[in-house]
């Protein structure tokens, strides 16, 4: 075990809002989400902000308001003290564990003390792809790397392993069903931080793009969401490297998929010493990282090999983790990856996951810290192992264990 | 009966004619239970054809309840927001009804007024100068919050709507109609309602605003474009060197109007609430409201003129020295139509006098501001003379010679006798007591001190100093003449150095304190700004003139009355050693704290520090801060503590439009108030236990705070 120890002292989260104009968190701007985070967690705890080291914010499109490195104009609107760096990265939908991931590493090597990590992603406010990539809009790259939207992978996927619609819907419900217990148990409490408005007045206090009305009659009637882009093109560039596949059964929708919303996550992570000597209670330490890269066509098959690589690193097995929780950035892609490790649905994404609650790009992985964080406290369990499907092939996981 | 009239015509057409309790029609409960009761009906109204907004007072509609504002505290900011919402919910639906809808603007739509106006399709405005339309919330500490600010960004994009909207610009009918602001103009008032009828017959379909159009895009673009970005870049260094940071209404302001191009129009109208809910509550919007809308009208009002004797006018007024200070009263008195006698001793003297408004006019002209025809009247209404005969029948002398008691009596003596019946003599003098002056009089009742600001056909602001003879005849003669000339007039009891001289002096005091105790005078100046001061304590001795400084001292030690009020030995010490070893008498005498060379830029004489002797300390800004406003603001409530004020509003308003105390105190009385009693006395305490006595809280502030009022 390494002497410098990472550990997470306390996860937060905004609470996700529909990601469009009539979304609660529209009205917020993205460094406002992520500073009203800071803010509380230094409420929660009191510490000297100039002791902080460094905010690492995952952002995934770094542009226009969520531009020019964010995670620095965060630290100041917050008011922390002028010493407290910021950096922005993109590591794609994986960009919130990558920052927590990279502050693990920090504290690990012994240079650093205390870290927040986390992101932030207002996708009503900053388009989704707005701030571009070579690889999907220059032709030359695109021929060369096959480039293929991810719901045409997500389909390829389920066309490959036999997922029907019936099957990915029925997940999809199942989603909807945890994510409402959940919330509506109060599960989130402790990690979930209003967002309140420069007068102080709440302006969205809980979740709200979970649809605990959701049927399977509904969700049938849903159209698929892939089906065009493939027929254009994408289903024949995919299927170049998948000649063993007929056709692509294009069965995600909008009711499978993750969903557009807004929202922010910080993670306190640091060392031993400094929590004793600010008084901070270590509630798990971050066990072991990995990310790799897979097939970039069909794209979203990484999490499960890098939930291996991760517990290789651990010398673990999935029989030494408790609770598993993988983004759901497409039914099919929780599917594959409980088939990878062999794992049951029942002690998978307990909670629900991103097809209810939405996914906030960059902001997704620190929320799923602070999710398996209260699960396992909740149900006094030890181990949990974190993983999401990242653009481009590659995949990422996280293993925390309390203490 | 509702107090909004509900008309319907023969061809559909709903005229609302509004007419609510008192003088104004305002955005108070009374208009949202109007409104709203006004805007249901219109929805369910049968054959509705289209509507027309009017007023049945003079003006269409004053805008928000200052009162109510005022008395929004801190903690009620939900409730807030909900009234708010109300407000601009019922305009929305008002602009969202199927028919097309007119303001028919009779009189000044201002803030609230023009918010209306601008939630429906069109605005008819009659041609009249009273006819005023604009958003002037930032005036007030405010921003404009019924939808003002997110539909003029709508209707005119961000360029053209920031102009409007920082600096509150009160837009005559021509203008706003050139501007985009206002659609029509029609010449007489009958012709409004049938005008605006007119239209709507005309034009049945247009009744979408052209922000609920699909296709809608806000003119001139969005802050996702680089133009703009580089605008709002450049807006914001401007704004935050014009503020200093220290107003959060234009802050706020640029920023929601920003934010509005980046977020559909209805989340645009719920962030432009929640920063009225936030700019209502800061102090600083109380203070603005508090001192410069009512406490101004108290004190333009005539709250401090005796009551009970008839308004006068001066139609012919004599000027004793055509110096700096008689040929800008004579400028002043002329543009309104008074007969000026502007006497020197020499001719050539008076004829230089005048011939200061021929320059101020000719530029006038120049600009296109003014006719050559008005502009040849004002002058011709100045009389230059060296014959005191000449202001036979005046019915106001104001002399306005140097700051020395023979000379002063002397003049007066020689003219006093040409007064017209019931004629007031008066000393315009910023050190002069007024009771010494008045022995010269052989009337002094009617001897009363105007005293004037330089220069002074820009300074709002004259201090009228009653001595213990005045009359209230005097007095009265001299307030009305005061407004007549269009300016505030504080008054005030006469005592040494009255009330703005007096506190003026601490503040050049304190910054000869600052650089007495080693403090780097670039910190001073620099600080001074930063609490809003419009310059540095040092500069503005510049201004003065060290020299003066020194006049003035000797003047009060030759009548033994040297440091009797306000402390300020440190700065006429250190004004006397410049002068005397350096040579350094002030900006006109070639250099003071600064030097100045020859195209105007000004430098702080690096030899400063070298010269005032003392090792260089670094005090904490706050507190350097803090002693250069609480000096003020300490001598302030001695001035009200002695009676030498006689009101609070006189010394806030006076304190602003005289002595550049920053808008964002409300004046050096209201900013207690806010800043709380007895937090300034735990504050002034520790600054006196640490830089002197002179910072003690004066025992009326003691005894408001222990019976929990305030100023």
């Amino acid at each position: 075990m390494s002497t410098n120890a990472a550990y997470i002292f306390d996860a937060l989260r905004t609470p996700r809002g529909k990601g469009k104009k009539d979304g609660a968190l529209h009205e917020v701007k993205p460094v406002h989400l992520a500073a009203g985070l800071l803010t509380e967690l230094q409420r929660r705890h009191g510490f000297d902000t100039a002791r902080v080291d460094d905010l690492i914010l995952g952002c995934v499109s770094p542009v226009g308001e969520q531009g020019g490195d964010i995670a620095k104009t965060v630290v100041q609107y917050a008011g922390w003290d002028e010493s407290v760096a910021g950096v922005q990265l993109d590591r794609f939908c994986a960009s919130g564990l990558e920052a927590v991931n990279t502050a693990a590493s920090r504290i690990a090597s012994g240079w650093e003390d205390l870290l927040v990590a986390g992101g932030v992603e207002s996708m009503s406010r900053v388009q989704m792809g707005a701030a571009g990539g070579a690889w999907l809009q220059d032709p030359e790259i695109a021929f060369k790397v096959r480039a293929v939207p991810q719901g045409v992978g997500a389909d390829l996927i389920a066309t490959l392993d036999g997922y029907t619609r019936e099957d990915v819907d029925a997940f999809a419900l199942e989603s909807q069903r945890r994510a409402t217990r959940a919330r509506d148990s109060g599960w989130f409490d402790r990690s979930v931080v209003p967002v309140r408005d420069l007068n102080g007045l709440v302006i969205l206090e809980k979740d709200e793009f979970i649809k605990p009305g959701t049927t399977m009659d509904g969700l049938a009637k849903l159209k698929p969401s892939f089906d065009g882009l493939g027929k254009i093109g994408f289903d024949d560039i995919a299927l170049r490297k998948y000649p063993q596949v007929e056709r692509i059964h294009h069965v995600h929708t909008p009711g499978n998929s993750s969903g557009i919303v807004d929202g922010a996550s910080a993670v306190l992570i640091g060392s031993e010493k400094i929590g004793k000597e600010l008084g901070l209670r270590p509630r798990a330490r971050i066990v072991a990282t990995a990310v790799l890269a897979t097939d970039p066509v069909i794209m979203l098959t990484g999490p499960g090999p890098a939930a291996k690589k991760c517990l290789a690193r651990a010398g673990m097995t999935t029989k030494d983790i408790d609770l598993f929780e993988i983004n759901e950035a497409f039914a099919s892609v929780v599917l594959r990856f409980m088939r990878d490790l062999d794992i049951s649905p029942e002690i998978t994404n307990v909670n629900g996951g991103a097809i209810a609650m939405g996914h906030p790009l960059g902001a997704t992985g620190g929320m799923l810290v602070g999710t398996m964080l209260d699960e396992l406290e909740r149900r006094n369990l030890r181990r949990a192992l974190l993983a999401l499907c990242v653009g481009g092939g590659m995949g990422i996981a996280t293993i925390i264990e309390r203490v | 009966m509702s107090v909004f009239k509900y008309e319907k015509d023969a061809d559909g057409i709903v005229t609302v004619t509004m007419d609510m309790t008192g003088p104004v029609n305002a955005m108070n409960g009374e208009y949202r239970q109007a409104m709203g009761t006004t805007v249901e009906r219109l929805e369910n109204e049968k054959g509705l054809a289209g509507v027309v907004f009017a007023s049945a007072k003079p003006t269409f509609f004053a805008g928000g309840d200052l009162r109510e504002l005022l008395a929004a505290k801190p903690g009620t900011e939900a409730e807030f927001m909900v009234n708010l919402l109300e407000t601009k919910t019922q305009l929305r639906r008002l602009e969202k009804l199927p028919v097309p809808v007119v303001a028919a603007i009779n009189g000044a739509a201002l803030g609230g007024g023009f918010e209306i106006a601008l939630a429906c399709n069109r605005r008819v405005v009659l041609d009249s100068p009273g006819a005023i339309v604009g958003l002037p919330e930032v005036t007030l500490g405010l921003l404009p919050g019924g939808g003002g600010i997110v539909r003029t960004v709508s209707l005119l994009g961000l360029e053209k709507a920031l102009p409007y909207l920082l600096e509150g610009t009160r837009v005559k009918p021509a203008a706003a109609l050139k501007a985009g602001l206002v659609d029509e103009l029609v010449s007489e008032t009958a012709q409004l309602v049938p005008s605006a009828k007119a239209w709507i017959k005309a034009n049945p379909n247009s009744w979408l605003q052209p922000w609920d159009h699909a296709s809608f895009r806000i003119p001139g673009g969005t802050m996702h474009q680089p133009h703009l970005i580089q605008l709002v870049t450049t807006a914001t260094a401007m704004l935050a060197k014009k503020t200093r940071g220290l107003l959060p209404a234009p802050e706020r302001i640029l920023a929601v109007a920003a934010e509005a191009t980046l977020v559909d129009f209805d989340t645009a109208l719920r962030i432009e609430s929640r920063g009225l809910t936030f700019l209502a509550m800061t102090p600083q919007a109380k203070n603005i409201i508090s001192t410069m809308f009512f406490q101004m009208n108290e004190v333009n009002g005539g709250a401090g003129r005796p009551k009970g004797i008839a308004k006068s006018k001066v139609k012919k007024l004599g000027i004793l020295g055509a110096g700096m200070m008689g040929q800008g009263i004579a400028y002043a008195s002329a543009m309104v139509g008074i007969e000026v006698v502007l006497r020197d001793v020499t001719l050539e003297a008076a004829q230089k006098g005048k011939a200061y408004s021929e320059k101020l006019l000719s530029a006038a002209v120049g600009k296109g501001r003014m006719s050559e025809q008005k502009a040849a009247g004002v002058l011709a209404l100045i009389t230059p003379t060296a014959d005191a005969a000449d202001l036979q029948g005046c019915e106001l002398i104001v002399e306005a010679v140097f700051e020395n008691l023979e000379l002063k009596a002397k003049v007066t003596q020689e003219t006093e006798g040409y007064l017209a019946d019931g004629g007031v003599f008066s000393t315009n003098t910023s050190t002069l007591p007024i009771s010494r002056l008045a022995k010269a009089a052989k009337r002094p009742v009617d001897f009363i001190g105007i005293h004037f600001f330089s220069p002074v056909d820009k300074m709002p602001l004259v201090e009228i100093i009653c001595s213990e003879q005045t009359s209230d005849a005097a007095l009265a003669k001299a307030f009305d003449y005061a407004r007549q000339i269009g300016k505030t007039p504080i008054v005030v009891n006469d005592s040494l150095g009255f009330f703005t001289s007096r506190t003026f002096g601490t503040y050049l005091d304190e910054g000869a304190r600052l650089l007495d105790d080693g403090v780097a005078p670039a910190s001073i100046e620099n600080l001074g700004r930063q609490i809003g001061m419009p310059v540095g304590p040092l500069a503005v001795q510049d201004e003065v003139s060290q020299e003066l400084t020194r006049k003035a001292v000797e003047t009060h030690r030759a009548m033994d009355v040297l440091y009797s009020k306000a402390d300020t030995q440190v700065s006429s010490e250190i004004c006397e050693r410049l002068i005397k070893e350096q040579g350094r008498g002030g900006r006109y005498h070639g250099g003071g704290y600064y030097d100045y060379s020859a195209s105007g830029e000004k430098t702080l004489w690096p030899g400063l520090q070298a010269f005032v002797g003392k090792p260089a300390v670094l005090l904490p800004e706050q507190d350097i801060k803090d002693r250069l406003l609480f000096r003020q603001v300490i001598e302030s409530i001695k001035c009200l503590q002695e009676g030498v004020l006689r009101s609070v509003a006189d010394g806030n308003v006076g304190s602003i439009l005289g002595i550049g105390a920053p808008v964002w105190t409300g004046g050096f009385l209201q900013f207690v108030n806010t800043y709380g009693l007895q937090r300034f006395i735990d504050r002034a305490s520790e600054l006196a236990s640490r830089y002197g006595d002179r910072f003690q809280p004066p025992e009326l502030l003691l005894q408001k705070a222990q019976s929990k009022l305030a100023f």
